[in-house]
């Protein structure tokens, strides 16, 4: 388990996020309309410390709507440099549509509007001049379920430099390929069949497959939504050993539904309920002594 | 007539009295529980074991009645006349019938050939009424023995469904039967073609000319029967359909499943569909009335020798015909591809060509050569655009712009008119329509494989 002492950011001011709770789905095209009464519910403040010194994405007053629907509600969270965030909630409660706003993944959602600033390196990525493509490159996306294209493992790799252009000949493509399967643990096992189909991998390997996909790209943000909820306690294992690998090298944002996964990886914890950001702290902080009654219920097993 | 209805009561009957001894077997309505069969089930069971056998009597009787009562009338017949050979014996059975259906008058035929006729409507109203005293007996035997045997353990439902499933395998197998029933009256004809013309002549002769002398008293050539012509025609002509309904058609599913928002595709899809359900005869009005003499006027306008019929024509109406084919398949495979796969992509920083190009295709693409495949087919078998726009004229060119014609084409004008149907001319019909369906059949089961194949894919 991580600990404080891997904290290399310190956390400096505090701001309340007012908020108005809000029942919302992060998949992709929520339908179900609130509560009437929901609406109207008093704005949850974030207790914690949302905000570090030098962040490598910065969230102020973020505001996501599905149509009618407000799904993500006025969140300012910052993504540290070389740090694993988790992002924990029940269902629904807008985790995973706040970090497929780090990307911009929610334009390619039709009735999507997303308010307020997303800053990478200070530039804010919903800016006029921003375009979505170069964007995806230095924040790259894993998602649930393991999504090789079906090309073979060489090609699946190799697409992302190739689009962008990384490399200018044969000899760097296979650096490249080689370098990324080696950084996401799957090179020993497909070294001998990289012309072998993505899609003939286990589970495990086609979601290391899809981070070495990834990597290949040369990201800093990497964005994980439920890397390991379709895979068994072995690949987890090995995936979560991974991200903390990673981690030297990139900023790391994990949606998950298991706390344990969410202890064992992450140094900061944010907690979701309904489109609120609930909590945020040191991932130690908020399991231990957490601040809020709904992340302590969360965290105890009350409800979610 | 009266028989059948008089069954279909009987049978009716039996339901419900199968149904209340069930009922009363069980100990009246509240009890029904101890059967082992719902009571309804015990009505079905008595109904068919009072029906079925009934009805197979029927059948077999309606079928064999005529053979045993002519065999019976000739038995009857003077001894110089049943010495005849069997074409003439059959001229006077003939008659008979005639006689009995009152199509002749009866004062013309011999008195032996009147005095059978009586025969024959004796001993066809004997039959009557043994069918009926059969029909009534099994079905009576049937109900009576089948009431006897319901009590509480008789797994009713058991035998009535294994009756259903049987029912079903048949109805499943019918077209199965009619298929092979297809192939085997094609094939026997295209057998007696190829016993006059050799099977090498006709696959590899690059002649066409089925004009010959069918009466031995007409001057005409001898015929020509080497289908390379004609397939070549086919292939020209659902070649040109194909390069223009593949593009179009591929890439008006990319725009409606990639592009297209939501009210535009649910206004365009139908309407694209609309096309598919125009009869193929009105695309031949506008292949031959509108599209010829239009590419004819342009052609003549750059110096090209154009036909009036032309090949190009033909495929062109035949391509927009199957665009719909194409379109709506392709759009369905596209579709199904998983959204996981292109926000895989758009996660990687992939533009939305690069997506549709180099992720979205080549998962869809198995599925989409599938579905042209199918189109593929059915423009080889059309027929009705062609007949109207492509010619008659067996030229064996590649040219667009001439006159080609096709197989399809062919069939239909060697089986149009009058025909002595053992003349080779008419026989050659069957021999291309047995090509026609073996290149199909092939296109189809490639097809099908294909499609199963991108299925397994995602699964």
């Amino acid at each position: 388990m991580e600990t404080a002492t891997e904290q290399r950011t310190l956390f400096t001011k505090e701001e309340i996020g007012v908020t108005t709770p809000e029942d919302s789905k992060p998949q992709h095209r929520p339908e179900k309309t609130l509560p009437a009464d929901r609406a109207q519910d008093k704005p949850a403040p974030t207790v914690g410390k949302p905000f570090v010194d030098n962040p490598r994405m910065a969230c102020r007053h973020v505001n996501v709507f599905y149509g009618d629907k407000h799904a993500i509600r006025d969140v300012s969270l910052d993504i540290g440099r070389n740090q694993v965030i988790a992002m924990i909630g029940p269902s629904g409660c807008g985790k995973s549509t706040f970090i497929r706003c780090l990307n911009r993944m929610n334009d390619t959602i039709e009735g999507c509007r997303v308010t307020g600033e997303i800053l990478l390196d200070g530039q804010n990525i919903y800016a006029r001049q921003v375009d979505v493509v170069p964007l995806r490159a230095q924040v790259g996306m894993v998602f649930q379920k393991p999504n090789p294209f079906p090309k073979s493992i060489y090609d699946n790799v190799a697409y992302g430099p190739k689009i962008h252009g990384l490399a200018r000949n044969r000899a760097e493509l296979d650096e490249i390929v080689e370098t990324s399967l080696q950084r996401a643990g799957l090179w020993d096992e497909v070294k001998d069949r990289l012309s072998h189909a993505g899609t003939s991998l286990s589970g495990g390997q086609q979601q290391r497959l899809c981070i070495a996909r990834t990597i290949a790209v040369g990201p800093e943000v990497i964005l994980m939504d439920e890397p390991c909820s379709a895979l068994d306690p072995i690949a987890t294992g090995k995936i979560e050993e991974l991200i903390d690998e990673l981690r030297r090298q990139y900023s790391i944002a994990i949606v998950t539904h298991s706390m344990q996964q969410a202890a064992r990886v992450s140094q900061r914890t944010a907690y979701f309920h309904l489109g609120d950001l609930i909590e945020v702290g040191r991932t130690e902080q908020i399991f231990t002594t957490p601040r809020h009654k709904l992340t302590q219920d969360y965290i105890t097993g009350r409800f979610g | 007539m009266m028989l059948l209805t008089l069954l279909l009561l009987m049978t009716l009957a039996a339901y419900y009295l199968g149904l209340r001894r069930a009922v009363t077997v069980a100990g009246g309505p509240t009890s029904v529980r101890v059967l082992h069969s719902r009571p309804a089930y015990y009505g079905m069971w008595t109904a068919i074991w009072c029906g079925l056998p009934a009805l197979i009597i029927f059948a077999a009787w309606q079928m064999l009645e005529g053979r045993m009562l002519t065999h019976l009338v000739v038995a009857q017949l003077p001894p110089e006349m049943q010495s005849l050979s069997a074409a003439r014996l059959s001229l006077i059975v003939n008659d008979i019938r005639n006689i009995i259906y009152g199509n002749i008058p009866v004062g013309q035929v011999s008195p032996a050939v009147q005095a059978a006729a009586e025969l024959y409507l004796r001993l066809q109203a004997i039959s009557r009424i043994a069918l009926a005293a059969a029909v009534l007996a099994s079905a009576l035997a049937g109900l009576g023995a089948a009431y006897g045997r319901i009590h509480i353990r008789l797994r009713a439902r058991n035998q009535v469904e294994r009756l259903v499933l049987w029912l079903l395998g048949a109805c499943s197998t019918i077209a199965i039967f009619t298929t092979i029933g297809i192939v085997l009256s094609v094939l026997y004809e295209a057998l007696r073609f190829f016993k006059s013309v050799p099977l090498t002549d006709f696959l590899f002769g690059l002649q066409w000319s089925p004009q010959m002398a069918i009466r031995s008293d007409q001057v005409g050539s001898s015929g020509a029967f080497g289908a390379v012509p004609v397939l070549a025609g086919t292939l020209l002509v659902s070649g040109i359909a194909m390069l223009v309904a593949v593009p179009i058609g591929l890439l008006a599913a990319i725009y409606m499943s990639e592009y297209a928002g939501k009210r535009l595709r649910s206004v365009v899809k139908p309407l694209m569909e609309i096309l598919a359900g125009i009869p193929t005869v009105v695309y031949g009005f506008f292949a031959a009335l509108t599209v010829a003499p239009l590419i004819r006027s342009s052609g003549h306008a750059i110096g090209l020798d154009v036909s009036s019929e032309s090949a190009l024509a033909a495929g062109l109406v035949m391509g927009i015909m199957i665009i719909p084919f194409v379109s709506s398949l392709s759009d369905d495979m596209i579709n199904a591809v998983p959204q996981s796969l292109r926000d895989g992509a758009y996660g990687l920083g992939a533009t939305h060509s690069e997506t549709i190009r180099q992720v979205v295709l080549p998962a869809a693409l198995p599925g989409i050569v599938g579905g042209v495949l199918l189109a593929v087919s059915r423009a080889i078998g059309e027929t009705m655009i062609v007949v109207m726009a492509a010619g008659l004229t067996a030229n064996l060119t590649l040219n667009p712009l001439k006159t080609v014609t096709t197989v399809t084409v062919q069939i239909v004008t060697l089986l149009v008119g009058d025909q002595e149907f053992d003349s080779p001319k008419t026989l050659a019909a069957f021999a291309l329509g047995l090509l026609l369906f073996v290149i199909t059949l092939g296109l189809n089961i490639i097809a099908l494989k294909v499609v199963r194949k991108y299925r397994e894919q995602y699964e």
